[in-house]
């Protein structure tokens, strides 16, 4: 197909990546065509070109140009913002159904279930391979163990219900990559270099402690803003960290990791983490689109604050 | 300094406050600020078009979507709320904190069961809803709703500030990499260690907060139900 497959010097982990791209792409693919012909679907046209085109950039998008690539992204988002992603036909099974699956199955439906953590640790332990990978392994054998436990899954029926999930979550499914470009908009134009620079005019010279409280709470608030706290690091890091808190002699390993992990804190509270905070509320099919966040904030708070509390005692 | 470049954070912050559609929000923020950070058109769809493709990672939970959506067609719900009938006296915050010290044990090691398409929604909800039914009551709505925000919260809580134990993980490499660039050299040994005390508190705060909340759902929810099933 190109050279990338079989080129040598890419390591086969990235490789194996891209072939979960490919596969995930397929599945949304599968999703655009699916309701393209369903008759029930109020809004077939917008429907399939946003999953269809979202299914192609993730397959395809290495092959791409970048520019055509970006233009793809635009107009897949279109109908997602004039709402014209709706699900179609649902082929949910019904409760007795699903009893009488279970009963037939028994305890042992568990297995694939589980079979996703154990590829995950299974490829945690090879190097150049990502645990994700293994989680994707881990579906496929699954897929396989549940198709001999109960012979009548077939592909479609897999792919059948892997729509109706798709159709559940919808247009959210965009969400985590349109925030990563985003992230990367604000770094490209330089926004944090600004937000550093106007915290910096605000810190007293010469005071460790406000320094570092300063650093924790900037990087909690940097974080919520760019949704990604490996984004809000090295600006912060350089801007902050260095002139305020490293330089007054703060512990290197102590202040700079646990900046991160302020970071983190704020991760917990921003609807921009979307695939941590909003992505898990449509599969779980919540009313609240908070909600999560909601669940997360007082241990967001309570979790920065013993952070800046063991910064001041025991890295200064 | 171009302070023009925060109009897009703004428009951010007032999107989201004012509860407007999120997608609507970050393309106007992100047209806008590549205008103000001068980027040209080009540039912008240079950088949608490759950021996008280098975020794929995000959407890789849509392939465990392929198994968990016939798990649930086959019955996984109801094995799981079997499963925890067994459990006398059990109730989500049980469920709740056992996942938790699971997910983070697992987390140290940098591994996921599945995340909430894979393991959340077809078997930690439904042990959840099992734990109540095994009482003779059908699960309140409202009180799963606010079972379902912690069952995330948990999944994010436990897995953020556990995963940073794994020795050479992606944000530990990241800080090593930002301190050298100011002129400090770390040890990823040290930087793993240093976070122990927060991932304890963390995980001990979450499931100490999570189990109280609980304890009051079950009262206001099924208050007078438990009284007279005793």
């Amino acid at each position: 197909m190109s050279p990338f497959f079989t080129n040598p010097d890419v390591a086969l982990g990235s490789k194996l990546l891209e072939i979960l791209y490919i596969l995930c792409g397929l599945v949304c693919i599968y999703a655009g065509v699916k309701n393209a012909k369903d008759k029930e679907n109020p809004s077939r046209l917008g429907t399939a070109i946003f999953w269809i085109i979202l299914g192609v950039v993730m397959t395809l998008g290495r092959y791409i140009p970048n520019k055509v690539n970006g233009v793809l992204v635009f107009l897949m988002v279109i109908p997602a913002v004039i709402g014209k992603v709706k699900p179609g036909k649902s082929n949910v099974a019904t409760p007795e159904k699903q009893l009488a699956d279970y009963k037939k199955i028994g305890m042992k439906i568990f297995i694939p279930a589980l079979l996703i953590g154990i590829f995950a640790l299974i490829f945690a332990f090879i190097k150049g391979v990502s645990s994700l990978v293994g989680m994707g392994v881990g579906v496929i054998i699954g897929v396989i163990v549940l198709k001999m436990f109960n012979p009548e899954n077939k592909a479609k029926t897999f792919m059948d219900d892997s729509e109706r999930f798709l159709s559940i979550i919808g247009p959210v499914c965009l969400l985590p990559c349109l925030l990563g470009v985003l992230g990367k908009i604000f770094t490209v134009a330089g926004v944090g270099d600004v937000i550093s620079s106007l915290v910096g005019n605000i810190i007293p010279e010469g005071n460790l402690a406000v320094g570092i409280i300063v650093y924790a709470i900037g990087m909690m608030l940097f974080t919520m803003i760019m949704g990604n706290a490996f984004a809000a690091i090295t600006v912060m890091t350089v801007g902050i960290g260095a002139p305020f808190v490293f330089a007054l002699g703060a512990d290197p390993a102590l202040c700079g990791m646990l900046a991160l992990t302020c970071g983190y804190c704020g991760t917990l509270l921003t609807p921009m983490a979307a695939n941590f905070n909003i992505v898990p509320v449509a599969i779980l099919e919540m009313n609240d689109k908070w909600g999560v966040i909601k669940k997360q904030a007082i241990p967001a708070f309570s979790i920065l604050a013993f952070q800046i509390v063991y910064m001041l005692l025991f890295g200064m | 300094m171009n302070y023009l470049v925060l109009l897009g954070v703004l428009i951010v912050i007032v999107g989201f406050a004012l509860k407007l559609d999120s997608i609507l929000i970050i393309m106007v923020a992100a047209i806008v600020t590549a205008i103000t950070g001068h980027m040209g058109l080009g540039g912008l769809l240079e950088t949608f078009g490759a950021t996008f493709v280098g975020s794929r990672y995000m959407n890789v939970f849509l392939i465990v979507l392929v198994l968990t959506g016939t798990l649930e067609r086959n019955g996984l719900r109801h094995a799981a709320a079997e499963l925890i009938g067994k459990v006398k006296g059990a109730t989500p915050s049980h469920v709740l904190g056992t996942y938790s010290v699971i997910r983070g044990a697992l987390g140290a090691f940098n591994v996921g069961l599945g995340g909430v398409a894979g393991f959340t929604r077809p078997v930690l909800m439904p042990m959840c809803e099992g734990s109540i039914e095994s009482k003779g009551i059908e699960p309140n709505k409202e009180h799963m709703e606010h079972v379902k925000g912690m069952a995330s919260g948990v999944e994010n809580i436990v897995w953020f500030f556990t995963q940073v134990l794994f020795i050479g993980g992606s944000g530990a490499l990241l800080v090593k990499g930002a301190m050298e660039g100011i002129g400090y050299s770390v040890e990823l040994p040290k930087l793993a260690a240093v976070e122990i005390p927060v991932a304890i508190f963390a995980v001990v705060f979450e499931i100490v907060y999570y189990n109280i909340l609980d304890k009051g759902y079950m009262k206001k929810y099924y208050g007078d139900k438990l009284k007279s099933n005793k």
